[in-house]
This record gives structure tokens, sequence and C-alpha cells, in this order.
């Protein structure tokens, strides 16, 4: 049995074709907004599993180093140590910075690391041993390995490059020594230097000419920088991170939060007006992609009416026109589907922001393009059958 | 037949275009085996090394200032100048000191007056006591030939005990009169070394890093009018973080790379392992001397400094890459059958350029995963990648 569908869509196979690669590029930028929601949200989970903390201690009554700004001294983390549960604790710093020459300045987000801290997600090189001047980049970022990239007023040398190291905001991350990151975060300009200096060695209680050498003493204290960001803590097994986050607020005066406490901060509150503007948005351009798919096979049908008519009279029974309809109707879904996620899968690498395409996302999308397709042929079955043979020979 | 040939290659497009679909979900999508780079055991040399950075410095250096406040009165040393030991660099004002030296030295010379009329005195006295007491003898004699009273022999020997004891106020005069001598004497001693005091002598050869003050400036005791560094001694003060200070002895051959020449590398050598570590910083301060002091270097430059420890010959290592933590173990994801593997190391020293010390864990056929796409997991289906 030859299918009519099949015949149908042979006859004009060329317009059909078209029709579902056009439905397929806006199916393909839906699925491409549904992969930019992820992708936020992914990027604030990137951090968090760069990081590989289960705890994060925080300058107290603050929402931690990104969403809200953190200072904590660097020798905190011996206090960590001391109580129980806890099993690593290491300073971390970060900042976001345009780096690079001056043809090619990228924002990224520096994270200053102990160097001997393993790299998470190393595609090319090694981790840093140095503890100064090395930096491990994300591919992103657009560096190689090999390449030296002056910041302020050292020159880094690349030796490592990860993958899908990103910041919330979805800069590049780089990984640098923490000294240096501290350094980057603290020093000024040469010029507010001299003047800063020269404003101390000006102020009589601070250079009294009886005490000559206290001015080394205070300009010591006043150019260096011990803070660190954030401290992150590795608890010991069989502790639970919530019970020695606590305890560390309790005692150490200092606001700490667990993994997920740290997820709803970079998630929640970081991203939440970006990714619910994102959203709605992927809503809006969902119902959209809907309606016009519906449209579409309506519409397709409402062309062949004639047709159908011509059908009805040579005694096609209804069932055979409705499977007609529905097929072509699923037929289109799937072209539109198949194309636009071929679509997304080649254009999304060119996005300058991370776009994640879950799988679940994926069939999901497929599940409503053939449920509106399904629907959208109900209606046009509906009038297919409600059109008398007569208006073959009579319209 | 043409109509069927049209229909058959649309089936054929279509059954292409779904099996396309379905090759690029397995080799490209999520059910694809993660792709990694491959690398094994190898053996070879290691050349452990610290690295730190520091400043140079000056292992002798010499602040030279007065003792005493004072008004610069000339200094005939620049910046930049090299000076010898014991070179006069300049002076202070000595004000009212050349009064008051001329004024011990006419005390002092009274004083010496006054002694020779003490000592005048004294034989005076002596003379007299000599006199009275030969006369209190020959009394005595005369009152044993009953000649003269009892009564006169008595009082003659009370005068010679008054001209004894005349003798000896005297003599103790005298000491009095030399102990202030001496006191006027060493007076104008000191002020004659204060009057030296005021010279600012060299104390070392060396090379004049700073001339901080003019002449005719009020100063107060200690300012340092001139820094001086003996320029042999350049050397780097190095922070070396304290986790890698354990292995750091004197006499390690060090690379020397100054700030100045960025691409040149001085040798270098450990002169120092500082014993007292900054416990804020967690480092510690090692020193490293130039094998020969380049010229033109100024204090205070930065420099990096990496310092070789023995090297370890014929050993097993690993890229520094290729090691993973699960749980604070050390190890590395094998492929065993194409799949991973995690497989605990030990680990030995560790170098700059990124190769690690394998001690125990792996045999030298095991194909190690490096550098995966995706984060690995226990018995993940990988793919391996030629190197690029």
């Amino acid at each position: 049995m030859i299918s009519l569908a099949y015949r149908d869509i042979g006859n004009s196979f060329g317009r059909y074709l078209f029709t579902g690669l056009g439905i397929g590029l806006l199916i393909g930028v839906t699925l491409t907004m549904a992969g930019v929601f992820r992708g936020m949200v992914e990027d604030g989970r990137a951090l968090l599993t760069a990081a590989d903390a289960d705890i994060w201690v925080v300058q107290q009554n603050t929402l931690g180093p990104f969403a809200e700004p953190s200072s904590l001294p660097d020798d905190f983390y011996r206090g960590l140590l001391t109580l129980e549960g806890v099993d690593q604790a290491r300073n971390i710093a970060y900042l976001t910075l345009e780096i690079g020459t001056a043809e090619n300045k990228v924002r990224v987000m520096l994270q200053g690391i102990d160097p001997s801290a393993p790299i998470p997600r190393l595609v090319a090189g090694r981790p840093l041993t140095r503890p100064h001047y090395e930096l491990v980049v994300d591919k992103r970022s657009g560096f190689h390995l090999g390449d030296v990239i002056p910041i302020h007023r050292h020159r880094y040398k690349v030796v490592g490059v990860t993958e899908g190291m990103r910041s919330p905001s979805g800069d590049p991350m780089v990984f640098l020594p923490l000294k240096d990151a501290q350094e980057i975060q603290f020093l000024k300009d040469n010029d507010a230097v001299y003047r800063d200096r020269k404003r101390l060695q000006e102020n009589p209680r601070l250079n009294p000419a009886a005490n000559p050498g206290l001015i080394d003493d205070v300009e010591t204290a006043f150019f260096s920088n011990h803070r660190v960001n954030a401290i992150l803590v590795n608890v010991r097994s069989g502790y639970d991170s919530h019970r020695v986050a606590a305890e560390i607020k309790k005692w150490l005066r200092v606001t700490a939060y667990p993994k997920d406490e740290m997820e709803q901060i970079l998630i929640g509150n970081l991203i939440a007006m970006a990714s619910k503007q994102i959203g709605l948005f992927l809503v809006i351009l969902t119902i959209v992609t809907a309606a016009i798919i519906a449209l579409t096979v309506y519409s397709m049908t409402q062309t062949k009416l004639k047709e159908i008519a011509v059908l009805k009279l040579i005694g096609t029974p209804n069932h055979l026109i409705s499977r007609m309809i529905l097929l072509e109707a699923l037929g289109l879904g799937l072209i539109g589907f198949l194309s636009g996620k071929l679509a997304v899968t080649y254009w999304a690498p060119l996005f300058p922001k991370h776009v994640v395409m879950q799988v679940d996302d994926t069939l999901r999308a497929l599940v409503i393009t053939l449920l509106i397709c399904v629907l959208a042929s109900i209606a046009g079955i509906r009038s297919a059958l409600a059109v008398p043979p007569s208006s073959a020979i009579g319209g | 037949m043409k109509l069927f040939n049209r229909h058959f290659l649309y089936t054929v497009t279509f059954v292409l275009l779904v099996a396309g679909v379905l090759v690029l979900i397995l080799v490209k999508g999520p059910l694809a085996p993660v792709s990694v780079k491959v690398v094994q055991l190898q053996r070879g040399d290691l050349h452990p090394a610290v690295f730190g950075v520091g400043t140079v410095e000056a292992l002798r250096s010499y602040r030279i200032g007065p003792t005493r406040a004072g008004r610069l009165l000339n200094l005939h040393v620049d910046h930049g100048d090299y000076v010898k030991k014991g070179q006069l660099l300049g002076e202070m004002d000595p004000v009212d000191l050349p009064e008051r030296l001329k004024a011990a030295a006419l005390n002092t010379d009274k004083i010496e007056h006054s002694v020779e009329a003490a000592e005048a005195a004294v034989d005076e006295a002596r003379e007299r006591y000599h006199q009275a007491r030969k006369e209190a003898v020959r009394y005595r004699k005369l009152v044993e030939k009953k000649q003269v009273s009892q009564e006169l022999a008595e009082s003659r020997e009370s005068e010679a005990r008054a001209a004894e004891d005349k003798l000896r106020e005297m003599q103790a005069n005298l000491a009095g009169v030399k102990h202030d001598l001496e006191r006027a004497s060493e007076e104008y001693r000191a002020l004659e070394a204060q009057f030296a005091d005021l010279k600012l002598i060299s104390p070392a050869d060396g090379l004049v890093t700073a001339r901080e003050v003019e002449p005719g400036s009020v100063i107060v005791a200690g300012t340092p009018l001139l820094r001086i560094v003996d320029p042999d001694s350049f050397w780097i003060h190095t922070r070396i973080d304290q986790v890698h200070s354990g292995q750091i002895q004197v006499g390690q051959n060090a690379k020397i790379e100054l700030r100045s020449h960025p691409d040149e590398k001085l040798g270098g050598r450990v002169k120092r392992v500082e014993l007292i570590a900054d416990s804020l910083t967690e480092e510690r301060w090692v020193d490293v001397g130039f094998n020969s002091v380049p010229e033109g270097l100024s204090l205070g430059m930065l420099a990096n400094v990496t310092i070789h420890m023995a090297t370890l010959n014929q050993v097993d290592w690993l890229p520094s890459a290729a090691i993973v933590y699960r749980q604070g173990r050390a190890g590395v994801w094998v492929i065993r059958e194409g799949k991973t593997d995690f497989l605990p190391v030990s680990i030995g020293v560790r170098t700059l350029d990124g190769k690690v010390q394998i001690t125990r864990g792996i045999a030298t056929t095991d194909r190690i995963a490096i550098y995966p796409a995706k984060p690995l997991k226990e018995g993940v289906r990988v793919a391996e990648m030629p190197d690029d």
C-alpha cells in the first residue's frame, strides 16, 4: 500500500522540505535560547566545580565573593584548620580583569589559587608549579600555551589550558598563583603609589624626625595586601558540611556557605534577573514557535482542500485522508526538529557565551514539536473531513 | 519508473538524514566516548628546582650618620662615589666644641700648676716636720741629762707631731690635686674624642648609594646621611615558599633573572638560608649570591631566582597534568579495555616544568588518560586521540 502522504509529498517535495527547514530554523532559535538559559546556570556551576569545595567561607554577613565583595585575612585559614571536621582549607582570590595584548584584550576572571592545587579540566600543558608569574587559561580566552601575557607589572607565561572554566557571567577563567592575584588586586599604578608614599612621608605623625626608620614600616604595612576573597573548605569524610559550616559561623564569626547554598547564591541571586529575562523570552519564543508550526500545518491542509475533495469524490476513505494529514504534519515536525537541532549543534559554539544543549531539553523539544503537529493536524483533519466532495467540481 | 526513482531517491535521502543524525549523537553527542590523550610512564633524569622572587640587596650595607644631634657642616662624597675604609666623608658642625676644648686645656694647665704648688707645700711641710722631729729628739736627750724641763721636751714632741700631721695634710692635698689633674685631662680627652666623632669616617670600602642630607641641615642623632654598600656583597634576598624551603641548602646552584635583563640568566649560589621565616606570608628568606656580580645593579631591583636541587637520575615520571585527586588521594586514570580505572600512585619529586616522579602504583605498560574532554569518572568509555 502506497501511502497517500508519501505520494502527496512526492508531488511537491521541494516546497515541503523548505517549509520543514523554515520551521527547523525557528525550532533552532528556540533550542538555542534554551541552551543560553542552561548555559547561564551551567556557568554558575562551572565555578563551583572548579572550586571543588564543600564550604565557602566569606566575610561576615556577605553573600560570598561573587554576589557581594568579600575580604578575609589570608592567615585566617589556619584557624579554620583547627576546627573539627575540616580537612582542607585553601585561600582563593577572584578578580575580573581585561588582560592580553593591545590588539587582543580579553575580559577574564582571574582566580588566585595555591600553586600546588590541582587544576580541573586541563586539556593541554600542566598545572601551576611556580609560586609566581604563571597562568593556566581557559581555551575560550583565545590564549595559547607559551603565550606571555603582561598583567599590570609582570609578565605571565601561559603554562596550561583548560576547557569549560568560566565565571558566572561567562568570562573565561584564568588561574594564577594566589600571591600574584593578591598583588594584582591590590597594587595601584606607579603614580598612585608615588603619591601615596609622598603623602605618608609628609605626615609628621607617620614620619617623625626623631624616628626616621618608622616610615619604612608604615610603607610596608600600607603597600601590602594580605587579604583573600574566600576560603574554600573541604570537609573530612563522615562530617556534614552544613554542621561544620554552622560551627564555623558560630565560633569564627564569619559567614560560611555549604556548597548547595553557594549554588543557590550563584544561580538564585547572581543570575536571577538575567535568567528570568531569558526564561521569559524562552517561554514567549516557545509559544510563538508552537503557534507558527500549528498555523503552518493547518494552512498546509487548507491549501489542499480542493485535492482532498477530489480524493473524497473518487471514494477515498476518511481514515486514509486523516492519516495523510497526520503523517505529513509529523514529517514536517521531524524535519523541522532535526534541521533545527543540527543548526544549533553547529552554531552553538559560535556564541560568545556558553550554550549548553541538554539531552532532556532536546527530547522535551521533540515531544512538544510532535505534540503541536498532532494538535494542528487534528484541526486540519476536522476541516478536511468537513469538506464536501462536491466542492471538487462545484468550487 | 521515473516516479519510482524519484521516490526512491527521497527515501534514501531521508534514511541517510536520520542515520546521519543518529551517528552524530553517538559520535559527538552525549553517548560518545570521552576523548582523551594517552601518556605512559617515562624514565629519565629529573631536575627539581625551587622558584622564588626577590630583590637585589647588599649583605654589607652601612648607614653613616652622626651619633649626636647637630648641624651638618660638610659632606665630601656624593651618590655613586667609591670610598675607602677610613676615608673622611664629612663633618658635623662642632658649634662650641673648640672653645670647650680650649677651656678644658686651660683648666688642665691650671691644675698642673696647682699640683706644683701642692708639691712645694708638701716639701715645705716635710722640711718643717724633719726640723721639729730633730728638735724633739734633742730635747729628749737634754731631759735625760736633766738640762731642760720635762714640760719643754713634751712641748717639742707635740710640735713635731703637729708638723707630721701638717705633712700628711699637704700630701693628701697633693693627691687630691693630682686626681683633679687626671680628671681634667680625661675631660679634655673626652672632648677631643667628641671632636673627632664629628668627623664621618667610612667604616669600609664601598659605594655610596644615597646622600640623604645636605650640609647645613640640622639632624637628630642616628639620622643616616649617607648609605654605603659593599658592591661585592650584592645578593638576591629571595622569598621562597615555606613548602619548598626544606630542600634548600647553602651552596646550591641558582639562576638569577634580573628584571632589568629579563632574557639573561646569571649564575648564582645559595649563600645563606635565613633562620627566621615570615609566618604571615608563609615564606622563608634565602639569600642567593652572584657568581660574578654584574655591572649596573640597583638595590631593590626585582629578580626571579630558580634554585636547582640535586638531579634525580633515571626515575619514572609522568606529566603533572595526568595526576588527579580523589578524596585527597593522588592517582591516575588508567585505560583498561577502553574504560577508565582510578589507580592511586605515590608521588615523589615535582619539577618546575611539570614532571612528577612516580615512586609506586603503576607499570610502564599502563596507558594513562590525560587531558580528557570531559571530567572523567570511574568506568567511563574513552577514545584515545593522537597527539597533535
